[in-house]
């Protein structure tokens, strides 16, 4: 068991590695199968986990993204991942990791407040997602989206990096939170 | 006797039974029913609204002299193609120590367990309707000494006569339960009746719990070969370009749950309730709710279209951890929904 770390391997040629972290696998898969089939001219992996640490593995390839799904509908599914940060190189944080959540659509359901995950994201610097993964339309919009992510995590897009990428999303997309 | 002699509530009778009937099921209903002839029902005009049919239908049924034993008939047929739209109890029967094992009489049975509600209640309507696996559908409209039964709340009871386990449809009018248990035991010459902690509307899947009938799958193969062979068929369906790095967990969690749950379909519950009596336990020392004495009570309630099949894919699912707790896994084995859960 060893903490993930961003560069300590070599990476494919023309291949982009993005991982899933969730406790709920059909989420995982959808969005996974929803990926592969956007155009992307890089070639694509999808490498789906429970939680970190993963089990060890020679041949896993160098990961590019890290996209942590919280399901706002269960609390075991926040906790999951809250547990799973310990376990990466802090490395990773500067534009390789990203949060998703899903499920806001059906408030009823939600037992987790929004600004749970808002106030996460913040802690880790990294960019928040919303997308509700059960509805195929928006999935595939946020999908096409990841790809676009992976492809400039990979280093696939010329004048582009991840820490580019980190500091312009953070504009846009998160408000500080004296603004909520 | 003329054709229109027929009791007006009767026929009103006749008339709201039948046009309970969905249009689509109405000539199977009918067949089954067997009392109006081929001749009769080719006579009535089924092209018209429903209103118009059923009159015919009536008018059809006060030709024939129906009576209210004929129109209970249908009720229960009604009834029997309609049997999740009323909620089931399980009772079971047991005999004393040392009783010789009679054998079973069907008819002794119908004629003992009418005379004993006739004798209690004076106006008291019992049919019988004969049904598969030596059973019998039994429909009962309670009266009092003083008013005529209500024939609109009747009670059911399904009575598998080689067992000692009886299917009773929950009446509005719970005071004559007591009754209506007492009439069953000694017309079966059982000794004592119990009511089970197991009730849906699914009378088929009661059934396949208590007769443990649930767990039959018609394939009959090495447990370890099916799995290695389901998860095969996933890797070829599933895209190459996607890993799953938990494969190992991800098969025990299979496997566990293959286990627990078995290959076949679940049988059809709505809810499982758990009533707790327990003092509260906490990890932390102190605190107000830890000095209390007294269990707090609490009700816990998990309802679903189909609770068993719903708790099998909780742990796939990736919502819970493998193995669920016994007190979910045990409902079909156990043959409860209702449990009450006090500190040992």
């Amino acid at each position: 068991m060893s903490a993930l770390r961003p560069l300590d391997k070599l990476p494919g040629l023309n291949t982009a590695t993005i991982l899933l972290v969730g406790t709920e696998d059909a989420l995982l898969q959808q969005l996974a199968d929803s990926m592969l089939k956007a155009d992307c001219t890089s070639e694509l992996k999808v490498h789906l986990a429970r939680s970190l640490p993963l089990p060890c593995s020679v041949n896993r390839p160098r990961i590019d993204l890290i996209v942590f799904v919280v399901n706002l509908h269960s609390k075991l599914s926040l906790q999951s991942v809250e547990e799973s940060l310990c376990h990466l190189d802090a490395a990773f944080f500067l534009g390789k990791v990203a949060f998703l959540a899903t499920g806001a659509g059906r408030d009823s359901h939600c037992s987790i407040h929004r600004n749970t995950v808002v106030k996460l994201a913040h802690t880790y610097r990294s960019p928040l997602l919303f997308c509700d993964l059960e509805i195929e339309d928006f999935r595939a919009a946020m999908a096409q989206r990841l790809v676009r992510l992976l492809q400039i995590c990979a280093g696939h897009v010329p004048g582009v990096s991840a820490l580019n990428l980190l500091s312009l999303m953070r504009g846009s997309e998160n408000p500080s939170l004296e603004d909520l | 006797m003329s054709a229109k002699e027929m009791d007006e509530t009767l026929a009103e009778f006749f008339r709201r039974t039948i046009l309970k009937i969905p249009m689509t099921e109405m000539m199977t209903i009918l067949k089954t029913w067997n009392f109006l002839s081929e001749n009769q029902l080719q006579t009535v005009n089924f092209r018209q609204r429903k209103e118009s049919i059923v009159q015919d239908l009536v008018l059809l049924c006060e030709e024939n002299h129906a009576s209210l034993n004929d129109a209970a008939h249908l009720d229960i047929i009604y009834t029997q193609f309609h049997r999740h739209q009323k909620i089931w109890d399980v009772f079971q029967m047991s005999k004393a120590p040392g009783d010789d094992i009679d054998l079973f009489d069907m008819e002794q049975f119908k004629s003992s367990f009418k005379k004993i509600l006739q004798r209690a209640l004076k106006n008291v309507t019992v049919s019988f309707r004969d049904a598969e696996e030596n059973s019998v559908w039994i429909r009962i409209a309670w009266g009092t000494q003083y008013k005529k039964p209500n024939q609109y709340k009747p009670a059911y009871v399904v009575y598998y006569s080689q067992t000692p386990y009886a299917f009773t449809s929950s009446s509005r009018l719970k005071s004559n339960l007591p009754l209506l248990g007492q009439a069953l035991t000694v017309a079966s010459k059982h000794h004592q009746i119990v009511k089970m902690d197991l009730r849906s509307r699914y009378l088929d899947s009661l059934k396949a719990i208590v007769f443990k009938q649930y767990n039959q799958s018609f394939e009959t193969h090495n447990c370890t070969t099916s799995l290695q062979e389901g998860s095969l068929g996933l890797d070829i369906n599933m895209d190459s370009r996607i890993i799953h790095e938990n494969k190992v967990e991800k098969e025990r969690v299979q496997r566990v749950t293959q286990e627990i749950f078995g290959d076949y379909p679940q049988p059809r519950l709505e809810f499982a309730q758990y009533k707790l009596e327990t003092k509260f336990k906490s990890d932390l020392n102190g605190g107000i709710l830890a000095e209390r004495e007294e269990p707090l009570r609490c009700l816990v309630k998990f309802s679903s279209p189909h609770l068993l099949e719903a708790l099998k894919s909780l742990a796939p699912a990736g919502i819970a951890d493998a193995p669920l707790s016994p007190l979910l896994t045990c409902i079909p084995n156990k043959g409860k929904n209702y449990f009450k859960i006090r500190d040992k």
